[in-house]
């Protein structure tokens, strides 16, 4: 499993060479240092943790300045951990590049998702809401409708669909496909869109 | 924000001439047939332009055997093959859909023409 970490950039559109018109994502993605190898002698399993984005020795506390030094890594804002190492150096400080990845490859991207705040269960849960604003119901239009039955079981279920705090959680979309590798800049274009916000980090890993 | 103009700057054309709303433009298409390739023009009123940067369209009216006929082009495409300024018009709006309303002699008019 190789792969890389990078950061939204944005949106745009390319042109194939048929001339039809693809919607990208731009990504800033690497360069990555490796800041710990995990070996199966050791800890159980095979990986490689790279780090992603530099920053301030001050803004890092004790810990992980002792995690980092021990790497011979500066600090980083994000850090993520990909199984195996096939593709990645296995070598504490070693360089990962977007050169990794070539046009035509079929990748995952996986981040985290804009934060919606409270929503109801037609924007949460797909709900159809409950009817129209006709033969005196004005305001049952995205409610959600019943929740349970009455004497039995008394009770609502466990898991029950309702409102409540939608998105900012882990999102994985898979077999996106690489458009174009900008390697002088670190850019990676992808076709299609990808979680999370502008300038949130994503991992991007390599199928196959 | 720069990154994403250094993506679109790989493939935004230089040789596209200016032109605005208006002007009347022959838009030379590349149209592939099978294995063949044509051109094929469309020469027509600018009525609008769209957006910026390497996103940004612009659209053709023509009159074809009394039909009005739109064509919306996205300005990078590289299907354009070339486009010729044939006329300037002149316009005092940014959008000239009010054109479709009007008869041949009176876009005439309007665009100076």
């Amino acid at each position: 499993m190789s792969g890389i970490l990078g950061k939204k950039i944005g949106m745009t559109s390319l042109f194939n060479e048929k001339g039809e018109s693809i919607p990208c994502t731009v990504i800033e993605a690497g360069p990555c240092f490796v800041t710990q190898v995990k070996t199966k002698d050791r800890d159980g399993y095979d990986a490689v943790q790279l780090g992603f984005e530099p920053k301030r020795e001050r803004l890092v506390n004790k810990p992980l300045q002792g995690h980092f030094a021990k790497a011979k890594a500066k600090p980083v804002r994000f850090v993520r951990e990909f199984r195996g190492s096939n593709g990645i150096p296995a070598e504490l400080g070693a360089e990962v590049r977007v050169d990794l990845f070539h046009q035509g490859d079929v990748v995952n991207v996986t981040g985290r998702s804009k934060g919606r705040g409270f929503q109801g269960v037609v924007k949460r849960h797909h709900f159809g809401g409950v009817g129209m604003t006709t033969h005196g119901a004005s305001d049952r239009v995205r409610a959600p409708g019943s929740i349970g039955a009455s004497s039995f079981p008394s009770r609502v279920f466990k898991g029950t669909r309702m409102g409540g705090r939608m998105g900012f959680e882990q999102v994985t979309i898979r077999n996106l496909r690489v458009v174009k590798v900008i390697p002088e800049s670190n850019l990676l274009i992808i076709k299609g869109s990808i979680p999370g916000a502008i300038n949130s980090y994503v991992q991007i890993v390599k199928q196959g | 924000m720069e990154k994403i103009k250094l993506v679109d700057a790989t493939q935004m054309r230089s040789d596209i001439p200016a032109f605005k709303p208006g002007d009347t433009v022959n838009v030379h298409v590349r149209v592939v047939e099978g294995d063949k390739e044509r051109v094929q023009q469309f020469q027509g009123v600018v009525i609008s332009k769209h957006g910026s940067g390497m996103n940004s369209t612009f659209t053709v009216r023509k009159m074809s055997d009394g039909v009005g006929v739109e064509r919306i082009f996205p300005t990078h495409s590289p299907r354009i093959a070339k486009i010729e300024l044939v006329k300037g018009g002149r316009s005092r709006r940014a959008k000239l859909f009010y054109l479709r309303k009007l008869a041949a002699k009176a876009v005439h008019q309007k665009t100076g023409a």
